[in-house]
């Protein structure tokens, strides 16, 4: 078993869906940060079979995890301070997902429009349905809906 | 400042000061001749349409006011490559309020986006119309009287009729209102209208055969079926014949319903109806002008 030292200050991002933890990193712009991550890929999860898990050291009020309810709101995020978990976070849906997800409408105005920036709105925190800001169609990862 | 780009963007009571001012120009014309002297009207039209465009430009010009614009995109700078957003930047340096009819669903959020004039929305592909929204809503108001406690038909392509779409969510907020959409499977009102309906509490029914239901409505909405929605022409020639209301269907209805129908027509009602006093979609057209004239007059804040 690979061991990463334990971190002062920070977050653990742990049950990430094996494979997926480099996208996260690049969706919390942990690429611009200047801070120490560890990605671990693959670990052993009794109850996932393999998971990836994300270390993040750095001040708890630096980094903003709105996104990750949106991407996978299965992920756990550990809060930790002085070397110890404060807090096990449940994030509620964020509000707006801007630059994640595009629009695949053919007839949504971002698909010709140069460099408008993708926003999608929660439109429905029940079903978990995000809409395109501009045409209002339903994100789908397969697709467009509704 | 404001702009119009969904039916939403104004209140249930703003709408009621929007309808008694569109009443008011209605009766006394006179009166507001001269209130949008000075004032230019741009409508930038990327796409064909003969009566809003023209209804708009009315409205401007019984107000007083002046209009320019271009009336279809081979005629702009939208055939050089220009972004909408840059075209309402520019336009915001010449006129005082912009009205846009684009294909691409969107385009009037990216143009309210970026201007500096108030910006109506004058359809966005198959996603709005809110003028022609609010022209529905004054139309009912004029005919029946109240916008509350309507049973409510809406008929034919209820999938991709961004009229009526624009219409159910305007009524939904009215008191005991119930819909009853007619259509073909195929063209079924969208799921995500029928579970807003659903978590709402408004109730709604779903008919194929409109003779079942045509004499229990108070209104009659119809629509056409629009070619230039579907990407198969073989399915739209399948659907397109698929309601045509005559006088037969008509007998079935009672003497207070009214006809609406956001025009253009094609076949999906026929010409023998036209004389029917229950036929109302030529008035409809002519209240268009008038909430448009409120609308203006609301949007330049000359009230």
């Amino acid at each position: 078993m690979l061991n990463v030292g334990k971190i002062e200050e920070g977050f653990v991002l742990d049950h990430i869906k094996a494979g997926k933890s480099l996208e996260i990193y690049h969706h919390l712009g942990l690429d611009k940060m200047d801070c120490t991550v560890a990605i671990i890929k693959n670990a052993r999860s009794n109850a996932m079979g393999k998971k990836d898990i994300l270390k993040v050291e750095c001040d708890i009020n630096t980094l903003n995890l709105d996104v990750l309810a949106f991407v996978d709101p299965n992920i756990t995020i550990n809060v930790i301070k002085n070397g110890e978990i404060i807090e096990k976070k449940m994030l509620p849906l964020p509000k707006q997902v801007k630059g994640i997800i595009r629009c695949t409408n053919p007839r949504c105005i971002s698909t010709i429009e140069q460099e408008l920036p993708q926003i999608f709105y929660l439109a429905d925190e029940h079903r978990a349905i995000y809409r395109c800001r501009y045409c209002d169609a339903a994100y789908n990862p397969n697709g467009i809906t509704g | 400042m404001r702009h119009l780009i969904t039916p939403l963007d104004f209140t249930v009571s703003e709408l009621t000061q929007l309808f008694d001012l569109a009443d008011d120009m209605r009766e006394h014309q006179a009166q507001y001749a001269h209130l949008c002297e000075g004032k230019k009207l741009a409508t930038l039209f990327y796409e064909p349409s003969t009566r809003t465009r023209l209804s708009i430009e009315t409205a401007m010009l019984n107000l007083g006011g002046r209009t320019m614009g271009f009336s279809d995109a081979g005629s702009s700078s939208a055939a050089k490559g220009e972004s909408v957003a840059d075209t309402i930047r520019t336009i915001s340096c010449f006129a005082d309020i912009a009205a846009i009819r684009h294909p691409k669903e969107g385009a009037a959020t990216v143009a309210a986006q970026f201007s500096r004039i108030p910006v109506i929305n004058a359809g966005d592909g198959g996603h709005q119309h809110p003028t022609q929204t609010l022209t529905d809503l004054l139309t009912i108001r004029n005919l029946k009287g109240r916008l509350s406690s309507l049973t409510i038909g809406l008929c034919g392509d209820l999938k991709f009729g961004r009229t009526v779409h624009s219409l159910v969510n305007a009524l939904a907020r009215y008191q005991d209102i119930r819909f009853v959409f007619i259509s073909p499977p195929e063209l079924r009102m969208p799921d995500y209208i029928t579970e807003y309906l659903d978590d709402q509490n408004i109730p709604y029914e779903e008919y194929i055969k409109l003779e079942d239901v045509i004499g229990r409505l108070d209104l009659l909405y119809m629509t056409r079926v629009q070619r230039e929605r579907f990407f198969n022409e073989e399915d739209y020639v399948r659907l397109r014949n698929f309601y045509i209301l005559d006088a037969a269907k008509m007998s079935l209805a009672r003497n207070d319903m009214y006809i609406l129908h956001p025009l253009p027509r094609v076949n999906e009602i026929s010409v023998e109806v036209d004389n029917d006093p229950r036929a109302a979609y030529f008035r409809q057209v002519q209240y268009g002008v008038y909430v448009r004239m409120a609308l203006i007059a609301t949007l330049l804040e000359l009230i």
